[in-house]
């Protein structure tokens, strides 16, 4: 079955290869450079003169206070998700209450609600609260809009849970809170760890609502100090892609090791 | 002993006659989503409840909004920069998919084939995935700035090299970003849809003569279908709402050349301080995004309660 190679697709996925790896040679040579020999040699040269200053300086610049607040977010959605949708998605699969039939429906309309459009009203709600400039006026809204699709595959994971299991578990006289401890939750485990790093994805590289309910230095995140660069700094393009590369290295680590779960959690996807 | 084999014997009896009886397990009830349901109401339903209150109101960002009726939408529908930016919208959504579709249907084809090096370079195909959109705006911007870039090297491709100065090349950069970023996203849609179409098609097509291009356009595209529905409304979403990348990129610029909807949304509210006109912009954009899911759930299934993407 298809022994000839398919010349098209291959000359295609090559073109593709060039659009990628350019950028990625430009973006990882580039930190090697001083700022004076990438304006003098262009972003296509091979670094002369190896260097890791832009590194050092990066992260003494405020850097290491950016990535600490970034894992505070991060690891906060995911603790919120990891609260609210597992009990959430058992309800849909399991209650008979009507009330929660329209709790799905609702958080099928979130799908469609683009978080671009409501910063105005976040701004409003968020002020209101007193949370303006603060993480926890981040985290908040950041976990909400993770919700739709977590639910969604969480949900999707535990329907395949089969009936006889239920039943067998009802034979031991369990509760509904035995059933999701000790059933439920051990057999959704690829639905959880999907959610755990879709949201830590969109926590980590979220850059809206920070944008737009945080000013002070003191919280801000990795992705507004990458912003930073172009609003004060001038053009230091070292350093700045010195500061991509640290921004993107612990996702590039999860990448390595377990690529399955990530492209999963990207695509929004259950264990399949 | 005498209870284990009577409720044996009753859980038999039910298998057998099928019905549902006294040892149904317990069912969870609506108190275990009410967490959920009152953390998303406050911050995502309030929220898009309160586009709408926030459109009829004149408000500065710092003291309470004041009612003004349809001021702000009779102001917006004669703001010719409105007009010119939905134009631009539409226009970049259209570019958008027709350079996406393609590329990720043969990125994904090929990605699902059965290549020996497919592994190593899919690696680094879907890199960009990775990537914050305010890391990729940036890395762009600095690969494309017209001193110091890729550009004031190779005059030979990009002529006087300032690519942010016109709007042909402007959007033409915008369309490019837009592609390098999600293109990989889409791939691995038809990639997984490509995966399960069965083996055995392709064998039939084989003997009867058919060639690959003819077996790509009877065979794998029909079969595509659903996840291009998806794609495609995924792209029409996101490309309406783009607005990141273009707040780091033009800024939409030249002049307003570049200002699409949700970037002069965002600037109205935080820069100009007219969050009322603001939420009118946001308002449109929220019955755009809500209009064309509706399609999306109707078209591809996902009231009936499956998983997100079918297929992957």
């Amino acid at each position: 079955m298809r022994r000839r190679p398919n010349y098209l697709a291959g000359f295609g996925s090559l073109v593709w290869l060039g659009l990628v790896g350019l950028p990625l040679y430009v973006l990882l040579s580039a930190t090697l450079k001083s700022r004076a020999e990438y304006s003098d040699g262009g972003p296509l040269a091979f670094p002369k003169h190896i260097t890791f200053d832009n590194y050092v300086n990066d992260l003494s610049s405020g850097f290491g206070q950016y990535f600490w607040n970034t894992l505070v977010v991060t690891v906060s959605v995911v603790v919120i998700v990891l609260l609210v949708v597992p009990p959430l998605s058992f309800a849909i699969v399991r209650s008979r209450s009507k009330l929660t039939g329209t709790a799905f429906r609702l958080f099928l309309l979130g799908l469609a609600i683009p978080a671009q459009a409501v910063i105005v009203p976040m701004f409003y709600v968020i002020s209101k609260a007193g949370l303006y400039d603060s993480l926890i006026g981040v985290i908040l809204p950041t976990a909400a809009f993770s919700l739709p699709v977590c639910v969604l595959v969480l949900s999707g994971v535990m329907r395949e849970i089969t009936s006889e299991l239920y039943e067998a578990m009802a034979l031991d006289g369990a509760s509904s809170w035995r059933v999701f401890l000790n059933l439920v939750l051990p057999l959704s485990r690829s639905g959880l760890s999907t959610i755990v790093v879709f949201s830590a994805l969109n926590a980590w590289n979220g850059f809206l609502f920070p944008l737009v309910l945080t000013q002070s230095p003191q919280v801000k995140v990795l992705t507004l100090g990458l912003y930073d660069f172009q609003t004060e700094h001038g053009v230091d393009a070292p350093a700045m892609m010195s500061a991509v590369v640290l921004s993107m290295l612990p996702i590039l680590i999860v990448y390595l090791f377990a690529r399955r779960a990530l492209i999963q959690g990207l695509m929004g996807t259950g264990g399949k | 002993m005498t209870t284990v084999i009577s409720k044996a014997t009753t859980a038999e009896k039910r298998r057998r006659t099928g019905q549902r009886s006294g040892v149904a397990a317990a069912r969870p009830g609506f108190v275990w989503a009410l967490p959920a349901v009152l953390f998303f109401t406050l911050f995502a339903i309030i929220p898009l409840i309160l586009v709408f209150v926030l459109s009829f109101t004149q408000w500065d960002g710092l003291s309470d909004p004041t009612f003004v009726g349809l001021d702000k939408w009779k102001e917006l529908a004669d703001d010719p920069v409105m007009l010119q930016g939905l134009w631009l919208s539409v226009l970049l959504t259209v570019l958008s998919v027709a350079v996406q579709t393609p590329t990720s249907i043969v990125l994904g084809v090929w990605a699902a084939g059965p290549q020996r090096n497919r592994a190593v370079l899919s690696a680094i195909y879907f890199v960009p995935l990775l990537l914050s959109v305010a890391a990729i705006a940036l890395l762009w911007h600095t690969f494309l700035d017209p001193n110091f870039g890729v550009p004031a090297y190779a005059t030979w491709l990009f002529g006087d090299g300032n690519l942010f100065g016109h709007q042909s090349t402007a959007i033409a950069v915008l369309v490019f970003v837009g592609a390098w970023q999600y293109t990989p996203f889409h791939a691995l849609i038809y990639q997984g849809a490509a995966r399960a179409i069965p083996r055995t098609l392709y064998e039939a097509a084989e003997i009867d003569g058919a060639g690959r291009i003819r077996t790509f356009f009877k065979i794998t595209l029909p079969l595509l279908r659903t996840s291009m529905i998806t794609s495609v409304i995924i792209q029409v979403v996101g490309g309406m709402t783009v607005f990141d990348s273009v707040l780091i990129l033009t800024k939409g610029g030249p002049g307003t050349d570049t200002k699409i909807t949700a970037y002069y949304m965002y600037e109205k509210a935080f820069k100009s301080y007219d969050y009322g006109g603001s939420a009118v912009i946001a308002t449109l954009l929220v019955v755009m995004a809500t209009i064309i899911s509706l399609v999306m759930v109707k078209l591809s299934g996902y009231d009936k309660m499956r998983s997100t993407q079918e297929g992957v």
